[in-house]
């Protein structure tokens, strides 16, 4: 079996090759560019894809493609053979593996790539591909796969090449190796389960005197019995509020917690003190239900949260581990054994780690994660790098002048405000209400205690009691949750994540929006292009299209896509002056494509042209025929939705770019927001921080690294993506490009979203009158507490979904999923599957 | 109504049962994914008998 995945020659023959119409692959189901792979009467996009058919079909697999319709992923084609090697270090591989002896180890991995039941079905038929491989299973809301294998038949690296070649990468980042693997909710699963148990029998026990059918010696069994049923329910699943009712009062802070630790142990001494005393039954059945209905809220809240976790941890958008050169040959190792003076190969589309001097070849750097520059910028030997750019083009070499931790981007993101956590605890809006709250409760309880002291001293102590048992702000602590807990939920289905439900009463607070330009209104890579000059013959359309796909640069890519239809050619003499053109013979033509400089040096005549964008010259046998023009292109409906948000925000745009095109943004934004280029990381930094101090809540809408300072300073950092599955960057909202246009709407509806939230309490404190007022006159009786308790609960949950619910249908309509998740395809942009099929057939 | 104090201890144990059950389950883990397994139940036969391979596989290395 081994041998099968080894990369064997692929099985095609260049005959077949000719103007054919457009299929797509039969593994992927991405249309094909080349007709090159093909077996049994199928099409397949790469070579990375017929091997995996290819694997699939020889070990009986098939079924496979029968599961879902678009099962297949496009698989990258790994350029190294040992790319993972890195993984059998002992350091590393003891930091990600879970559980390893002497034979078998046990590994979980998380698969961006999984989408469907048909990855399920294979990634757990793993032990068929490889021997040594034991079970796999699979948790598919997660995208993990957990992996037993034998350590004598296998290698962890060898686990992960498997997995690679099938297309599913392990998205193997630094905070994989920093994460703690915790049992995620067990601990509150059996809370929630022992509370439940409780609840559900001391009911049993309390019907009888519910409806008044007391008999005596009954009376006390079932008063003990309960007692004893409460007892873990009292000391196991109520333990997390004990904690943090202590933490918030040794921080002298009335949080939720401490007036619902307060009521809970009034209720426990209260009905404890009645059993022993034979007085009564207490309130035992109160006192699991109310945990209960406080737990069952709490796993809501926690579900909701795993579901949308992402990582704000910048170390996430580094890559796991670089090539150092030594004097004889080249090894990976992993970021942390990275030193000051280390020699790194950094191949295309590789991120250079740590500050560092190019030593050898032209580098060609794309900041666009630094300073929101789209356009690559070109070094020579012997200059700086930036930690954080990203090497386009042929592979480089550098030295590293400074260590990871102390570089460029780490000093930017280490700043002050980064490491002072936003202060989501204080002033949020349960904890605002429940400050107020407790001190209201606290001063009828002891009002009525005073009163009752004076009257009736026998009552004094149970009225003081009984306040507390009633007061407890049960459904004060549900009604947020689960009212932003929907909202979270709504908007996710739109492909809005929320960091945690809070940041949608800051959203609820902005009134400043600062937008970047690049990949934010502007689509990345999906601009028009345009050719100026003599249209182009079917003959050069394809001489042309030949040769921008042997290039690797943003532009030839978006020149070879717009050329797509046209037939490749054989190039020969192929040359990429890296950061001038690329040239070539095609059919005895020479041509040169490349900046108006470059042809200029190459003796061609070319005629200036102003226009916006860049611009990519054509020469063909030493005469100029024209150039593209490459637009970067504003998103559809833009311009309605800015002219809404500025009727109620102050809009301001900062762009990294240069000021090429500035007047098409002042015409979209109007004339009352301001708008900045050549604004750094820095700059955009420090300007969210001048708003914030002249008053202002901030939102920063970006797309990329170089916003994470000013994403972290504002107070809700909104990250655009195209691919959800592709790109994180540290922020509080992640958001779907295809959703700006409706980020009005956004906002319109997390100012509802708090509506109901204040809503809510106000029902809530309804019920705390009536409560109150039959507790402060000391004849709280069992059966009132218990319809009371779990009533008010109940209508505020069904209260606070239901509204936010029909909220988010109102305002977004209620075809509610307009958007299909977007289907992940691992982290292969347009310009790097480009090139693998560009390498495979050539 | 002496039949009580048999039914009493009776339930009792009969929910604790229950309980322990619960407990066992989120033990084993069965909470924390409850999607998987039901596109798992999906893909029957072949899985079946593959994973009974699979144990006995292992099984079969560990000797």
């Amino acid at each position: 079996m081994e041998t099968v995945l080894q990369p064997g020659a692929p099985r095609f023959s260049e005959e077949e090759t000719g103007p054919t119409p457009r299929t797509h692959c039969f593994h992927c189901e991405t249309p094909c560019a080349t007709t090159a792979f093909r077996k049994e009467e199928k099409s397949f996009c790469c070579h990375g894809c017929l091997t995996v058919f290819e694997i699939l079909t020889e070990n009986g697999l098939t079924d496979f493609y029968k599961l879902s319709a678009n099962a297949g992923v496009r698989v990258k084609v790994s350029e190294q053979a040992d790319e993972f090697a890195f993984l059998d270090e002992p350091t590393v591989r003891q930091r990600l593996v879970n559980f390893s002896d002497d034979r078998t180890s046990r590994i979980t991995l998380h698969l961006p790539a999984i989408h469907c039941i048909a990855c399920v079905w294979l990634l757990e038929h793993l032990f068929r591909l490889k021997e040594g491989i034991g079970q796999s299973v699979v948790n598919f809301p997660r995208k993990e796969i957990s992996i037993s294998f034998e350590n004598e038949k296998l290698k962890l690296s060898e686990v992960v090449a498997l997995l690679a070649s099938l297309g599913y990468e392990p998205d193997l980042k630094f905070s994989d190796l920093e994460k703690l693997k915790h049992p995620v909710s067990r601990r509150l699963w059996l809370q929630l389960g022992i509370a439940g148990f409780a609840f559900g029998n001391i009911m049993l026990f309390s019907i009888s005197s519910y409806f008044g059918l007391d008999v005596e010696h009954f009376k006390k069994l079932f008063g003990y019995l309960s007692f004893a049923l409460a007892l873990p329910v009292f000391f196991y699943s109520a333990s997390d509020y004990w904690k943090s009712a202590w933490q918030s009062l040794r921080r002298r802070m009335l949080t939720i917690e401490v007036p619902i630790a307060a009521g809970i142990v009034a209720l426990f001494a209260q009905s404890a003190y009645e059993v022993c005393s034979g007085r009564g039954e207490g309130y035992f059945d109160s006192l699991a239900g109310l945990l209960f209905f406080l737990l069952c809220g709490k796993l809501f809240q926690q579900k909701t949260y795993d579901r949308l976790a992402f990582d704000r941890d910048y170390k996430s958008f580094f890559p796991l581990s670089v090539t150092r050169k030594t004097a004889e040959s080249e090894e990976r190792v992993s970021l942390s054994q990275l030193e000051v003076g280390n020699y790194l190969l950094i191949r295309h589309g590789e991120l250079i780690p740590a500050d560092a001097r190019v030593t050898q070849g032209v580098a060609l750097i794309d900041y666009s994660f630094v300073t929101g520059e789209s356009e690559p910028v070109e070094k020579q030997p012997g200059d700086h790098l930036f930690a954080g750019g990203r090497q386009i083009g042929a592979a480089i070499e550098v030295e590293t002048v400074k260590a990871v931790s102390q570089s460029y981007l780490t000093s930017l993101w280490s700043q002050e405000s980064f490491r002072k956590e936003k202060s989501e605890t204080l002033d949020t809006l349960t904890n605002v209400y429940s400050q107020r709250f407790t001190k209201i409760v606290m001063v009828i309880a002891i009002g009525a205690a005073l009163f009752w002291w004076f009257f009736d001293s026998s009552r004094a102590v149970k009225a003081f009691t009984s306040v507390l048992i009633v007061a407890c702000p049960c459904a004060l602590a549900l009604a947020a949750p689960f009212a932003l807990g929907t909202a979270q939920r709504v908007l996710a289905r739109r492909n809005i994540f929320l960091k945690t439900p809070s940041v949608i009463e800051t959203l609820a607070k902005v009134d400043a929006i600062v937008f970047d330009k690049t990949g934010t209104l502007t689509a990345a890579g999906a601009g028009s292009i345009a050719f100026a000059g003599a249209p182009l013959t079917p003959t050069e359309e394809n001489a042309l299209v030949s040769l921008s796909r042997q290039s690797t640069h943003p532009n030839s890519a978006r020149i070879a896509e717009l050329l797509s239809h046209r037939t490749a050619e054989p190039v020969r003499s192929f040359v990429e002056n890296t950061g001038c053109g690329i040239e070539g013979l095609v059919g005895g033509t020479e041509i040169l494509m490349g900046s108006a400089l470059w042809l200029q040096t190459r003796g061609v005549n070319v005629p200036a042209i102003s226009a916006s964008g860049s611009t990519v010259h054509i020469a063909t046998n030493q005469i100029y025929r024209g150039c593209f023009i490459l637009a970067s292109a504003v998103r559809a409906e833009i311009g309605a939705m800015l002219n809404k948000l500025s009727e109620h925000y102050e809009l301001t745009l900062l762009s990294g770019d240069n000021e090429r095109e500035r007047e098409q943004f002042s015409a979209l934004f109007g004339t009352s927001s301001q708008l900045y280029f050549n604004h750094g990381p820095q700059r955009k930094f420090e300007f969210v921080g001048d708003l914030q101090s002249a008053g202002k809540t901030v939102m920063m809408v970006g797309d990329g690294l170089n916003d994470a300072g000013a994403f972290k300073q504002s107070a809700v950092g909104v990250a655009v993506v195209e691919n959800i599955s592709a790109f994180s960057p540290a922020s509080d909202v992640i958001m779907s490009a295809s959703m700006v246009p409706h980020l009005h709407e956004t906002l319109r509806f997390s100012k509802g979203a708090v509506r109901i939230v204040k809503l809510s309490f106000l029902v809530s404190s309804l019920y705390n009158v009536i409560g109150l007022s039959i507790a402060a006159s000391g004849k709280l009786s069992p059966i009132i507490c218990a319809i009371l308790m779990p009533l008010s609960s109940i209508t505020v949950v069904a209260f606070a979904c239901g509204m936010t619910a029909w909220l988010g249908k109102r305002t977004f309509g209620s075809s509610s999923q307009v958007e299909t998740p977007v289907r992940p395809k691992g982290n292969q942009s347009l310009l790097t599957s480009a090139a693998t099929t560009m390498r495979e057939a050539a | 109504m002496i039949v009580i104090f048999l039914l009493i201890p009776l339930s009792i144990v009969i929910a604790a049962c229950f309980l322990g059950a619960f407990i066992w389950a989120v033990r084993s883990g069965q909470y924390e994914d409850t999607c998987t397994p039901s596109m798992r139940v999906l893909l029957d036969e072949e899985q079946k008998a593959d994973s009974q391979f699979s144990n006995e596989n292992k099984h079969e290395h560990s000797n």
